[in-house]
């Protein structure tokens, strides 16, 4: 039995379906990530499961118990926002210690789980200043202990790392990891961005127009994509694309089995240019190298379908020169026409 | 290119100032005059420089009971404005927390109430005053200056409450918090700002209002507005008392709308200019 | 429970505002249709248009009409142009800026009643006040304002009191003008004239609309002023419609032609009110 399981979940705004039939399973102590382009419904369906929405129909089930009806704040849920939500005129003490007071929990307690979760925050030294003192990490720090006072059955995370400059994002990622490594508690995270879901995640749903498109764990997603969405989302950059009739010499690779219409796929690192002269390939044209220091990345042109190669060693070639273009054979995906993956 | 700017904040300076010197001058003089004698008042070139004198003030008292009007002022404007808020706030809080999609028709059709010439009102206000034998009361006033502003009130409070983040109140509600809960401890202390401000806009409007005052008042529930009319054609030289008592008056309310300028932008053109 | 509580919390300013709203309106209706004095409280006889009648006929209606006009369109132009040229002045730095802009609103929290009177006497005496005296400086004989130019002396007094509300609303307004365009537009090669009639007057002219319809909402209604300095006078050359149904209703007590009145003056804002509520709806949300 699942800890945390999403039946048959819709939730329509008048004429508008945001989530179309979401069914999804989660485990005790998993780290789901929800990703998908903007609009696919990814943060609908975390405040639906937070309870700030009314499901439209369907049903949710935590712990054996059926909450698709329960008020928020007895769902045994916690959730971090976007933009932290923080109550402005208390301090990050009262902040963190709100839940607790309004449930009647004694301050002995109170002061207890506070200082452990602001603790392991670094949050110890703030404790009495108030949200506009602090600086946007510590906020988002701050964010996150008011959650972990709580004790919730499941962690709700909305793209905290979003207000978050590069820098600070990477750091925090990195803190977040090894604090469900230390916590072990469940949690949903949504993210626009896909190295966040690669990294964090346990298993990673992908998400569209309101529908699930694949769940899987980060390298079953990289390696099987169920459909050409899937392949081109994640993976950066993402997956190439030839149609089958643009260059029949790597449609052959494929030894038959790609349809006359569908779409061959091959990932940047699949991709080998070779100076003229050089290798079997099909010959190309450099469009572009992007020199990022560990990889390169070759802008080809193929008889008019661009590719992007990428590689680990730095390049002569320049762009406007005369390349050889290989593939990797076994490193193909293949696509019917509408879109749907093709396993051996 | 550091001369084109020292001139260019040079001539700025000048003409800023000669403005607003200009432009502020008949309140200077009011000012300057109120601690004149009468005769100082009257003389011809009017003078700038003269030994000030607090007797008008006295007078002022002594002759009109200014104290009287200014009770009436202060009675009318913080009873309208108390019983406007209690009013007021539930309404606009409902309307920014439990918005339907007639909240905003609801809104405009309030504020729509407040564009009605008062002289509309002014026939069937006065006979029915006079009906019910309220004609000359502070009661009647109290609830024609709340009834004025009620709708500023409202918009007000709705603007300050829809000021505060949704995200907030959604926190508070995923901690656990009832709705009263919620208003005790997230909406009100961060709503305070706007009450205030609310709250003194309305305090300067019914202050100076002065169509309703002088229509329905005379001796006994005058305002100030009322006492400053009576000077409008006295006996003997008055310009002096005229000046105190219109300093006693006007005074606290100036110094008030110094401090609420943002807020009176806000409130006046109903928040359609950002 | 959930739809119950919204309601009964806006239960009590929709019910007020209503009667406020429907109870004069309906009994102004009916006044204007009967023959009522107050002097005469026990006569009531229906005589249906009638009172428009009189009221249209009124030899004082065409001036009044005429003068409020005059009034509001002078009002607003002084104080739409003067309240632009100040905001532009005030709106870069310079010492005593703070100051400027303080002193400069005080004129529109003085209590009208005492704006009247400050200008009857203290300045607008033909012999004691403060512009006779500068008249007689420059060796010209001081006008007697308040019976020579009676409208014009009306109309200063109340631009004087709204100019700082326009002041105010454009210097907000030219706050949030965007630098960067202004840069761009430098860089473009537009000159400091040309910068500001596409740009700067551009931007306003949101807050010029709105500050035109608000004087135009408020200025209708101007009372105090009218009543304390000239009472409409000499004649009815400073009368106004508000002032006009004013005498109507309280001097002559002939409510039935001042409900006739009011209810053209209320058809007049109506108007006026409608284009405001549509910029105001746009912003709403």
């Amino acid at each position: 039995m699942a800890y945390l399981e999403l039946q048959n979940i819709t939730k329509s705004f008048a004429d508008a379906h945001i989530i179309k039939g979401v069914n999804l399973a989660i485990d005790k102590g998993e780290f789901i990530v929800f990703v998908g382009p903007s609009g696919c419904g990814k943060s609908t369906l975390l405040r639906l499961i937070a309870g700030l929405e009314p499901i439209t129909s369907g049903k949710l089930v935590l712990d054996g118990q059926d909450i698709s009806h329960v008020q928020s704040g007895k769902r045994g849920l916690a959730m971090v926002f976007q933009s932290y939500a923080l109550y402005p005129h208390m301090s990050v003490y009262d902040n963190m210690s709100f839940a607790l007071k309004l449930a009647g929990v004694d301050r002995q307690t109170i002061r207890q789980k506070v200082s452990q979760a602001a603790a392991s925050l670094n949050l110890t030294q703030y404790l009495e200043r108030t949200p506009k003192e602090l600086s946007g990490g510590q906020r988002q720090r701050v964010a996150i202990g008011r959650a972990i006072v709580r004790s919730p059955k499941v962690f709700l995370f909305d793209e905290p790392l979003s207000n978050l400059d590069a820098a600070l994002r990477g750091n925090t990622r990195v803190e977040i990891h090894k604090l469900h490594k230390v916590l072990g508690a469940t949690t949903i995270y949504v993210t626009h961005d896909q190295v966040e879901a690669m990294t964090l995640a346990d298993r990673v749903v992908v998400l569209k127009d309101g529908l699930i498109e694949q769940v899987g764990t980060p390298l079953e997603l990289y390696d099987r994509p169920a459909n050409r969405f899937v392949a081109q989302f994640i993976g950066m950059p993402s997956m190439n694309m030839v149609a089958a009739d643009a260059v029949p010499s790597f449609s052959q690779l494929s030894g038959g089995r790609l349809p006359q219409d569908g779409f061959l796929g091959v990932r940047p690192e699949g991709v080998r240019v070779y100076p003229k002269g050089q290798g079997l390939g099909e010959p190309g044209r450099v469009d572009l190298v992007e020199s990022l220091g560990a990889d390169t990345l070759i802008h080809v042109d193929v008889h008019g379908t661009q590719l992007i190669s990428r590689q680990n060693e730095r390049t002569p070639l320049q762009a406007g020169e005369g390349v050889q273009v290989e593939l990797d054979p076994s490193a193909l995906h293949m696509f019917t026409r509408e879109g749907r993956a093709l396993h051996a | 290119m550091l001369k084109e700017n020292l001139l260019a904040i040079s001539l700025r300076t000048v003409f800023a100032w000669a403005a607003t010197l200009l432009l502020f001058f008949p309140l200077g003089w009011l000012f300057l005059t109120a601690f004149k004698t009468e005769l100082q008042a009257i003389h011809v070139p009017p003078l700038f420089v003269f030994e000030p004198t607090m007797e008008n003030f006295g007078e002022v008292q002594r002759r009109s009971d200014y104290l009287l009007y200014a009770r009436n002022s202060l009675i009318t404007s913080l009873g309208s404005t108390v019983i406007g808020m209690l009013i007021a706030a539930p309404a606009a809080y409902s309307m920014a927390f439990f918005r339907t999609r007639h909240t905003r028709d609801i809104l405009m059709w309030m504020l729509s109430t407040k564009m009605m010439p008062a002289v509309g009102a002014l026939v069937p206000i006065y006979v029915l005053a006079q009906t019910a034998g309220m004609l000359d009361t502070l009661s009647a006033l109290t609830l024609v200056f709340m009834l004025s502003n009620l709708p500023i009130m409202v918009w007000m409070l709705y603007t300050s409450f829809k000021d505060i983040p949704g995200e907030i109140l959604e926190a508070a509600r995923m901690d656990g918090a009832t709705l009263w809960t919620e208003f005790r401890h997230v909406v009100l202390p961060l709503a305070v700002g706007g009450f205030a401000s609310t709250g003194l806009l309305c305090l300067v409007l019914s202050w100076n209002e002065a169509f309703w005052a002088l229509n329905l008042s005379s001796a006994k529930a005058g305002t100030l507005a009322t006492l400053i009319a009576s000077y409008s054609s006295p006996e003997g030289l008055f310009w002096a008392k005229l000046s105190a008592a219109s300093l006693m008056a006007i005074a606290p309310i100036v110094v008030f709308g110094w401090f609420s300028q943002k807020q009176l932008v806000q409130g006046l053109t109903f928040g359609a200019v950002k | 429970m959930d739809r119950l509580l919204p309601r009964a919390l806006m239960m009590p300013a929709v019910l007020a505002l209503l009667l406020w709203m429907v109870v004069p309106l309906v009994m102004t209706l009916y006044f204007s249709t009967v023959n009522y004095n107050l002097m005469q409280p026990g006569e009531r006889n229906f005589i249906g248009l009638e009172n428009f009648h009189y009221f249209i006929t009124d030899p004082d209606f065409w001036p009044a009409v005429w003068n409020t006009l005059v009034l509001i369109g002078s009002v607003i132009v002084i104080t739409v142009v003067l309240g632009i040229g100040l905001a532009l002045l005030v709106n870069e730095p310079f010492p005593g800026r703070g100051i400027v802009r303080v002193l400069l609103i005080s004129p529109f929290f003085v209590m009208p009643a005492v704006n009247a009177l400050l200008w009857k006497h203290m300045m607008m005496n033909p012999i004691y006040g403060v512009l006779a005296n500068v008249w007689k400086f420059f060796g010209l004989t001081p006008i007697d304002w308040l019976t020579e130019v009676p409208l014009f002396s009306v109309i200063v007094m109340v631009a004087w009191q709204w100019l700082p509300f326009a002041c105010l609303i454009f210097i907000t307004s030219l706050q949030s003008l965007d630098r960067e365009q202004m840069e761009a537009a430098r860089m473009d090669g537009a000159n400091a004239f040309q910068r500001f009639f596409y740009l700067t007057l551009r931007h306003l002219g949101r807050p010029m609309a709105v500050v035109i319809m608000i004087e135009m909402i408020f200025l209708l209604s101007i009372f105090a002023e009218i009543a304390i300095t000239t009472n409409g006078g000499p004649g009815n050359e400073s009368t106004n419609l508000t002032y006009m149904i004013f005498k109507q209703s309280l001097m002559n007590f002939d409510v039935g032609v001042a409900s006739a009145g009011a209810l053209f003056a209320v058809i007049l804002a109506n108007i006026v009110a409608a284009f405001l509520i549509r910029i105001i709806g746009k912003n709403l949300d």
